[in-house]
């Protein structure tokens, strides 16, 4: 336990994790603590931090602050699902493709490539135009997306374990071949596969607040800190607190992901610390 | 175009392995800009929802639907449709606007409605690439030279930072500081139709910065790490113990053979930074593609949509293979015959 926690201990470990822990926290009990309903206006539009709304009132007169705690929900939780679902996509495809080897295994391989070259926001716009907008389109658009890569880092680490010897012992034994997968295979492959999670974690938050901010995603009168940036900005400069909070808010929320991210990449050994300051004598 | 690519992969196996791998790329960025059509018509038009009544909106009477229908040649079949589009697409013709077409016009060329913002964009994505390449590479290099040092935490955290954060959230902080708070850049980067972007600067600076902070972080980090392959090398090492100037370690045996990963490293950040454009143009309401683009998927512009998106995807593509081209030119390695 200890030592999986070990990059807690590092300074960008820890930090990062107390970044993500309060931003999360905000995110999933802020609205218990919000004074005022997100969506009623409390006072005069775009009025400077009072005693009343501490962070002022946005461009319908609604409380910042109070949208400021229930906007990170869909921030987080549309990201969240986009990404549990790319993972199931990634890990079906790359676990078939890897272990069956099959005639199949080509064809998949470069329908990824191709849709690695493809620019990922392009693609979302899209199926936009296509489908309307809507979080459906989102989630899978973003889905869609992010497979493709873990797919292939799947298949690679699938490819590998599955000439060992445990799991062609497994597969002596007459395991059937889904059993060999799930249980000789899967637990395995989850190590290589998983450590960069944090990265496509933030990547979906990124891109699904990118197309909140174009208003082509969430609707308004939705709280989504990604919208807020976007309803607000035209009128900066009289309540700038009612574009550089949510902004702020999402910038904390991915610098902290990405920190704690990188801390447990190097904990596990994806050094990013060179060997060759230990190694080689420096000038 | 199609006929200079067969001639080359037949040649390329007579002749050098340089054609054979300059035939192998190209033929792969057509079969990519092929499936790249396919994904961007299919996304368009054979999702659900008939584009002509959205795109008419309250005005999509019957008759109107089936005028504007037949007039952007959404009555053909699917296929008759798509290769209707992809041969006006080789023949330089970007077709009509829908939208265009709706509000009652006969014909609204999609290629004059871009020609000026494509032009726009082409200045921000060169300024900001301008700036780019020098940054992405000095840093980078100076990342990896003082590793683990307090410049390369600086450097590598501050990047690490830059690169967790959306172009819209960098821009605005952005605006937040320089126009709200020290009011010196303007908020905005509007340029009359016609007018030149570069008439006034100052409108471009904060677009640029913002461009550079996103997509300068992922090339810093990739130029840091293949610059530290590079001095772990045997033949980096070799000099040093041959008692060579750190500097011309440095600059004669890493920097050289650092350069070109780092080329692809470049293609990328341009390639991110095409990403980044559609973007920050939206928050300085740039009149770029860009901005184009995203208006366009609010009007449900489905025709000037697909061929923007098919013009950035070329764009995309052709970026790759300049890359992989340049690499094949500093990697003597990859013209020996395999």
């Amino acid at each position: 336990m200890t030592g999986r926690l070990r990059f807690a201990r590092t300074f960008s470990g820890a930090l990062g994790l107390t970044i993500v822990f309060v931003v999360v926290f905000v995110a999933l009990l802020g609205n218990y603590f919000a004074p005022h309903d997100p969506t009623a206006p409390v006072g005069v539009p775009l009025a400077g931090p009072s005693g009343g709304a501490w962070l002022g009132t946005d461009v319908l007169g609604r409380d910042v602050f109070s949208r400021l705690l229930y906007g990170g929900r869909s921030v987080i939780g549309l990201a969240l699902v986009a990404t549990l679902l790319a993972y199931v996509i990634g890990l079906t495809i790359g676990l078939i493709a890897g272990y069956t080897r099959s005639k199949a295994d080509p064809i998949l391989m470069r329908t990824v490539d191709v849709m690695l070259a493809f620019p990922p926001l392009l693609f979302l716009l899209v199926l936009i135009t296509g489908a309307g907008t809507g979080t459906a389109v989102l989630v899978i658009g973003v889905a869609a997306i992010q497979a493709p890569g873990i797919s292939r880092i799947v298949r690679t680490a699938t490819l590998e374990i599955s000439v060992r010897g445990y799991v062609e012992a497994a597969v002596a034994r007459g395991e059937r071949s889904i059993a060999v997968v799930v249980r000789e295979v899967l637990p395995n492959i989850l190590a290589p596969v998983l450590v960069d999670a944090g990265l496509r974690f933030t990547y979906s938050i990124l891109i699904i607040a990118s197309v909140n901010f174009l208003g082509l995603g969430l609707q308004p009168p939705n709280s989504d800190w990604a919208l807020m940036i976007s309803e607000n900005r035209q009128y900066i400069n009289l309540n700038v607190w009612a574009v550089l909070a949510p902004a702020a808010m999402i910038a904390l929320l991915t610098i902290g992901i990405n920190l704690t991210g990188d801390a447990i990449a190097r904990s596990l050994g994806r050094s990013y610390v060179p060997k060759a300051t230990q190694t080689v004598p420096t000038a | 175009m199609t006929t200079t690519t067969a001639e080359r992969g037949v040649g390329a196996r007579e002749f050098s392995p340089v054609l054979r791998f300059l035939g192998r790329r190209i033929v792969g960025a057509i079969l990519a800009l092929f499936v790249a059509s396919i994904v961007i018509f299919a996304g368009t038009v054979l999702l659900p929802g008939d584009a002509a009544s959205v795109v008419l909106g309250r005005n999509a009477t019957p008759e109107n639907v089936a005028k504007l229908n037949a007039q952007m040649g959404l009555d053909k079949p699917a296929y008759q449709e798509y290769i209707d589009w992809v041969t006006g697409l080789v023949h330089g013709d970007l077709g009509d606007s829908a939208v265009g077409l709706a509000q009652g016009e006969k014909s609204a060329p999609i290629w004059d409605l871009i020609s000026d913002p494509v032009k726009n964009s082409l200045i921000l994505a060169a300024i900001a690439a301008l700036f780019m390449i020098p940054l992405s590479l000095g840093l980078g290099a100076i990342a990896a030279v003082y590793a683990g040092k307090p410049v390369d935490h600086v450097i590598s955290l501050g990047s690490l930072a830059a690169i967790a954060l959306p172009e819209f959230v960098i821009g605005s902080l952005l605006i937040g500081v320089f126009f709200v708070g020290l009011d010196w850049l303007p908020p905005v980067a509007i340029v009359p139709p016609g007018g030149d972007p570069l008439s006034d600067p100052s409108k471009l600076v904060l677009p640029v910065a913002t461009l550079l902070l996103a997509s300068l972080a992922a090339g810093i980090r990739m130029v840091r790490a293949g610059m530290i392959e590079v001095l772990q090398a045997e033949y980096v090492q070799t000099a040093r113990l041959n008692g060579l100037a750190e500097k011309r370690v440095l600059v004669r045996y890493a920097m050289r053979n650092a350069l070109a990963p780092s080329v692809q490293v470049l293609a990328q950040n341009l390639q991110w930074l095409i990403g980044g454009i559609i973007i920050t143009e939206t928050v300085f309401a740039y009149p770029g593609i860009g901005s184009n683009l995203v208006t366009a998927v609010g009007n449900r512009d489905v025709t000037l949509v697909q061929s923007v998106a098919m013009l950035i995807a070329v764009v995309y593509v052709m970026l790759n293979l300049v890359a992989d081209l340049i690499v094949l030119l500093l990697v003597p390695k990859l013209r020996e015959p395999a």
